[in-house]
């Protein structure tokens, strides 16, 4: 089984964050505060996700922290999922999103299942730790 | 096309010895993309690049073949292909067992399957002038990893060529490979058994040439 942060109970932490906090952040900054937060267990919802560089750069990161037995990388699901797609959509309006914005969840990919993701939904199982 | 085309083939063709342009094969693991890259290779430089497997991540390291000179309707254009290993967002040992991997050569395929993916990203953000993004045509392409990946490829204005593999199989739909990335022209190939390789070379000499 996966080890947590949190022995003494077996909840899951879910972290949403603004898009205000990550933008002042270099990437680097950006994908550690992510990873930490994953290697805890947690789920990581940013209301605006990364630029392609900085995705780039959260894979190479994540590579490099893969251990046996230990962490196994990250689940990561996007909406919308057409980043050139000019309609923010309501949900986006109403997260007060600009076009590029896009809701974005990470997860450890031991905890995490997507179980349907289309235009507007994704539906994530999150295992127990 | 027409004259501009023409003048600009002709100057290529006067400097025949310049510098070939390094494209890189990319996509998710057992897309086929070791299996396309040997077969460019061995059509136009007799040797191939290294080895195929159903089992995923078989390649763990980026291999380059350089110098393979395509020839089109009287042209050529030279290119270095850059066999890359397939890119996830996760690797466990454990799926190597199901494979009939004993535990130490899982951990240490993983562990190298790992750095193999770092190094397939750090490739693309550096070091490629061109990508041939392989996808199997018979899964299906609306993985996060594709949608990553193409975003990458498109923020740096890399040439890009996507290519629906595998249309021997019975489940391969190239259609839904062209409606999951509309802004891109999709080609569907065969790699395996090598049916319509004529449009991919003519679309590489297009794309890259
Ligand atoms: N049916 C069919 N199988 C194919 C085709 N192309 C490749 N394969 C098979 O798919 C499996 C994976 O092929 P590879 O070329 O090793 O795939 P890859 O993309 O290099 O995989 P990694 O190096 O692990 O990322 C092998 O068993 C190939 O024989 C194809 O066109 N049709
Ligand atoms: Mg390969």
């Amino acid at each position: 089984m996966p080890e947590t942060q949190h022995p003494e109970d077996d909840g899951v932490q879910i972290d949403l964050i603004s898009a205000d906090r990550i933008n002042g952040l270099r990437t680097m900054e950006k994908v550690r505060l992510i990873l930490d937060s994953v290697h805890d267990g947690n789920i990581v919802i940013l209301e605006q996700g990364l630029d392609p560089s900085e995705e780039s750069k959260l894979i190479e990161v994540t590579m490099s922290e893969i251990s046996p037995d230990g962490f196994t990388g990250i689940e990561i699901e996007t909406y919308p999922t057409d980043t050139a797609a000019p309609d923010p959509g309501l949900l986006g309006k109403l997260m007060g999103n600009t076009p590029k914005g896009k809701l974005t969840v990470i997860g450890p990919a031991n905890r995490i299942e997507t179980l349907h993701k289309d235009e507007n939904l994704i539906s994530t199982l999150v295992h127990e730790g | 096309m027409g004259l501009l085309t023409e003048i600009r083939s002709s100057i290529s063709g006067l400097f025949a010895g310049s510098e070939p342009k390094r494209i890189g094969i990319y996509g998710p693991p057992n897309a086929g993309k070791t299996t396309l890259a040997n077969r460019i290779a061995r059509d136009w430089t007799g040797d191939a690049v290294g080895p195929e497997s159903h089992v995923p991540h078989e390649t763990r390291r980026a291999r380059r073949k350089e110098n393979v000179e395509i020839k089109r309707n009287g042209n050529s254009v030279s290119i270095d292909i850059v066999d890359t290993p397939g890119v996830a967002t996760k690797v466990d040992y454990e799926e190597f067992l199901e494979h009939d991997i004993e535990k130490e050569d899982a951990v240490r395929r993983s562990r190298e399957a790992t750095e193999g993916v770092a190094e397939a990203m750090h490739w693309l953000r550096e070091d490629v002038e061109g990508v041939i993004y392989v996808l199997d045509a018979s899964t299906d392409p609306f993985t996060q990893v594709n949608t990553m990946l193409i975003g990458i490829i498109e923020s740096q204005d890399l040439p890009a060529l996507i290519l629906a593999n595998k249309t021997d199989l019975e489940d391969a739909s190239v259609q839904r490979v062209s409606n999951a990335f509309p802004q891109h022209e999709t080609i569907p190939l065969s790699a395996l058994e090598g049916d319509n390789m004529d449009e991919v070379y003519d679309k590489i000499a297009e794309y890259f040439g």
